[in-house]
């Protein structure tokens, strides 16, 4: 049997969609990780991008800092954490937020620090205040790269809760089908686990693209396009 | 702590990383000439890479298993076509970046398509790959790690048995081992950078940051 049939198998059968580890219950977790390590990794490095793209300082720094935070495995992180920390929320919140953090620091950089010269010299010269052309100007402008940031950031805090589930009690989501499946050796569950995710992380994707239709302004939508 | 097994390992997780890397360069080189040269295959191309980027890698080695069971062969594939989401644009930009002054110039001087791609684009386009090589490398040495919740030996052994002994050291050791070998590899990719490029390093560093800043965006969960 392929991969398809143990997965298609095990989805199709009922009890697997019932009850307190039901797939509805993991899918819900698995988006309660995802949503709230993507808000806090937002609220740290959406501001330390923009600004480091605003003043033009310490950008080199920073993406070679990334480079090497990149090289952190997710699941050592996670682990450690397990030891230090014990079975509480942080433990898997903190790797899941490390590993959000790069890409979204470094397109809000690139964003903001590619912004046209002229434009803020034309913002400048309409008597905008260093706020106003930040906020104005170079937000707005560099929407696109902050939006594509973050929509890759959301796609791999969705994969990689998967492995949330290593830390064990009471912590779901989607890979706890995987790990469990592994354990006993109930291919179809890992299967089933598997596909569940790759639709989550498909569909997260999808969000995304309609999530930047709102929020970029048009004639800015074809920039980010040459850029992904 | 048990080192050779430490460096056995060690040295399993550096092929489960470069491996795809390099098989991953290969294929990309060849698509990406293709993709600028037609260039209606380039969107379907990149969205298929997008889409196969956005699988978790646990999730893919699992549904390779059937088909290569448990061996090196089944993390070496999702890896490899990870990497190909991060080279394939990167060769791409890579050879649109030359200027066409440079073309026409190199077409003036005699120069064939071959001739050309080979001798002009492909060197000019060398820093824009090799960035996105390093990401290539860097993520999937991370992410061999994970091989070990499928039972293919890889550094990940020592998160989980450092978990179930209660041996924080051995966890330690683990995490820095997979950082040393990722940067390493980095570094040996920044050198190359420098050598096959001479004319690069009297330009100022800005235009490498952007090249790699860019591609900073393309990394792979696992």
């Amino acid at each position: 049997m392929s991969f398809f049939s143990f997965a298609w198998n095990w989805l199709n059968s009922a009890s697997q969609w019932q009850g307190a580890n039901g797939i509805p219950i993991r899918v819900g977790q698995h988006l309660y990780y995802t949503g709230l390590a993507l808000l806090v990794a937002a609220l740290i490095a959406l501001p330390i991008g923009v600004l480091i793209g605003h003043y033009g300082r310490g950008g080199f720094i920073a993406v070679n800092l990334a480079n090497v935070w990149r090289a952190i495995p997710t699941l050592g992180l996670l682990i450690l954490m397990v030891k230090l920390l014990g079975f509480s929320y942080l433990t898997w919140l903190i790797p899941l937020v490390v590993l959000a953090i790069p890409p979204i620091l470094v397109n809000a950089f690139e964003g903001v620090a590619s912004v046209d010269r002229d434009l803020k010299d034309a913002a400048r010269g309409m008597g905008m205040t260093d706020q106003q052309i930040l906020r104005k100007v170079e937000i707005p402008v560099a929407l696109p790269l902050i939006m594509l940031g973050l929509r890759t950031a959301a796609i791999f805090v969705v994969a990689t809760a998967t492995i949330a589930a290593v830390i064990g009690f009471g912590v779901g989501g989607l890979g706890r089908y995987i790990l469990d499946g592994l354990a006993t050796n109930n291919y179809g569950e890992v299967a089933g686990g598997a596909a569940l995710v790759v639709v989550l992380a498909l569909l997260v994707q999808f969000a995304f693209v309609g999530l930047r239709r709102l929020v970029v302004p048009a004639p800015l939508r074809d920039l980010a396009r040459a850029d992904s | 702590m048990n080192w050779p097994q430490f460096w056995q390992y060690t040295a399993a997780n550096a092929l489960l990383g470069i491996v795809p890397a390099v098989v991953g360069l290969a294929i990309s080189v060849p698509l990406g000439i293709a993709c600028v040269r037609w260039r209606w295959l380039y969107g379907p191309v990149l969205s298929a890479t997008s889409v196969i980027y956005a699988i978790p890698s646990l999730a893919l080695f699992v549904v390779l298993i059937p088909s290569t069971g448990l061996g090196n062969l089944t993390v070496i594939i999702p890896l490899t076509l990870f990497s190909l989401c991060v080279l394939v644009p990167n060769v791409v930009d890579g050879l649109r970046s030359v200027p066409e002054p440079v073309r026409q110039a190199a077409t003036a001087m005699g120069f064939g398509t071959v001739r050309r791609l080979v001798r002009v684009e492909l060197p000019l386009a060398v820093p824009i790959v090799i960035a996105g090589l390093r990401v290539a490398v860097v993520s999937s040495i991370s992410l061999a790690s994970v091989s070990t919740l499928i039972g293919v030996a890889s550094l990940g052994y020592f998160f989980i048995d450092g978990l179930q002994r209660d041996f924080s050291e051995e966890i330690y050791a683990a995490i820095v081992a997979v950082i040393v070998l990722a940067l390493g590899c980095d570094l040996i990719l920044v050198l190359a950078r420098r050598l096959l490029t001479p004319w690069s390093r009297k330009q100022g560093g800005r235009a490498t940051i952007n090249a790699e800043g860019g591609q900073l965006l393309q990394e792979q969960a696992i």
